[in-house]
């Protein structure tokens, strides 16, 4: 049983510094499962993550993409967003589970529809509420 | 110029066109636009099956469509990149089984350049490519020789509209619904933020935007206290996307200023947003510069914008690459 951690972000620079903190110490194959609603941090988390990584260039939604991959960082990092995607057939195409298995670093927004995928023991859950203003509670698993 | 016949699967769409002598002949894109609307922005199949299952389909009606031979192509060309690995491969896998059954070069395209070159304006000019999964800023000395002059640090434009129609009701694609409702709004009921505007570099961010809008809604200001809910909505929508518009235009002048070329272009899916439009001819009129806008056919995901540019490459005779495989992570090759 792993104990949640919440942390409050005053704002978007406080929640990527949060980002960055925990990327710096991954080791690689950590899943990181985003929860929250629209604009409440779940990018600038990952951008975060990649700085962490050392990962310096531009960190982008990848809503309509799909997926983004950075690489040139410590580790590779593969970023999904499931926002789009309504039956778990549709993962097919993104190769989620193979990705998971290459040893980089794997952030997933909305990953509802993953669930069943997702490696339990490597999988940290990342919740985030609007608290107000600009304000976010983080809520690490 | 020769005929081609092109492919593109880059993410969720499929899509198949032949083109000659820089005209259209035929143009299917596999589109599920209908499907998506009862879910609200959602995609209810896009699995590589689905690519595998239409690609080949589309080809021959897009041949078909066109009264195009197989052996009347002089060359076949297929999104090479960026976009999903497992739908990039079965576009260059059908491609590229087609042009060693024909005896025809394969061409490989990148999915942005195609967008950049898909608006009708002579060169040099300043191009904004604006799409629900990019936003950029690019600098074309002459076709064939552009720069990224800047992009979006977070969020794309249509991304923008998509979640913004999400956040307020208003269902699936986003821009038309946005438009639609803004019609009867007052774009200037909420002074929402310009992000970036003055940045003095030519980057875009829309996702500080997105989050006030939603701030807004949950506790709108309403005109008067029984304004109904529907106007509310619309004051929103049209708030919302003045000030996207604002940013686009303003952004996209200033950076044609700054490398004093007379043309600016638009193209990809915003394209569509008749607000965009109208702003631009309007600004483009004041500072007299020309403008090329990308009709809509080539806004959306769509085979013919890439081979219109593979056709150009080949007349151009740009040599044809050998031993290339799909490129997920392709950025826009600057030359």
């Amino acid at each position: 049983m792993s104990v949640a951690r919440t942390v409050m972000c005053a704002g978007a620079e406080d929640t990527e510094r949060l980002g960055r903190e925990i990327g710096r110490a991954l080791q690689g194959g950590e899943v990181f499962a985003l929860e929250g609603e629209l604009g409440s941090g779940k990018t600038t988390f990952v951008r975060g993550l990649a700085r962490g990584l050392g990962f310096l260039d531009t960190v982008t939604s990848p809503t309509f993409n799909l997926v983004h991959r950075y690489l040139g960082g410590r580790l590779a990092l593969a970023h999904f967003d499931l926002y789009r995607l309504k039956s778990p057939g549709d993962l097919e195409l993104l190769d989620l589970d193979d990705v998971m298995e290459e040893g980089g670093v794997v952030a997933i927004e909305w990953p509802r529809l993953a669930e069943g995928l997702l490696p339990e023991r490597r999988t940290r859950r990342v919740r985030f509420d609007d608290a107000g203003s600009a304000q976010r509670r983080v809520t690490l698993v | 110029m020769p005929a081609l016949l092109a492919i593109e699967t880059s993410c969720d769409e499929t899509a198949a066109a032949v083109v000659r002598d820089g005209a259209i002949l035929s143009s299917i894109v596999a589109s599920q636009a209908k499907l998506h609307a009862p879910y609200g922005g959602v995609v209810p199949e896009i699995a590589s099956r689905q690519h595998l299952r239409s690609v080949d389909a589309l080809v021959l009606e897009a041949l078909k469509q066109a009264r195009v031979s197989p052996t009347a192509l002089d060359a076949v060309a297929v999104t090479r990149g960026p976009g999903l690995p497992s739908a990039l491969l079965v576009g260059v896998a059908a491609a590229r089984g087609l042009a060693l059954r024909l005896g025809k070069p394969l061409l490989p395209i990148h999915h942005i350049e195609a967008h950049l070159y898909s608006a009708p304006v002579a060169a040099p000019f300043v191009a904004l490519v604006v799409s629900g999964g990019h936003t950029l800023l690019v600098h074309v000395a002459r076709v064939g020789s552009h720069r990224l002059l800047g992009r979006t640090l977070d969020d794309a434009a249509g991304e923008a509209f998509d979640k913004v129609a999400q956040l307020l009701g208003l269902g699936y694609p986003g821009g038309p619904a946005i438009e639609k409702v803004a019609c009867n709004g007052n774009p200037k009921a909420y002074d929402f933020p310009r992000p970036m505007l003055k940045s003095g570099d030519w980057n875009f961010s829309f996702s500080g935007l997105k989050t006030a809008l939603r701030r807004a809604a949950a506790q709108p200001r309403t005109a008067r206290a029984d304004q109904p809910p529907e106007e509310t909505t619309a004051d929103l929508a049209a708030s919302f996307q003045a000030a996207v518009v604002e940013i686009l235009v303003e952004k996209t002048l200033r950076a044609a200023r700054a490398r004093e070329v007379r043309a600016v272009s638009v193209s990809g899916g915003v394209a569509c947003n008749g607000a965009l439009k109208v702003a631009f001819e309007a600004a483009c009129r004041r500072e007299n510069l020309a403008l090329g806008w990308a009709e809509r056919a080539l806004c959306t995901d769509n085979a013919a914008m890439i081979g219109r540019l593979a056709a150009r490459k080949l007349a151009a005779g740009a040599p044809i690459p050998e031993d290339w495989d799909i490129a997920p992570d392709w950025t826009l090759p600057e030359e």
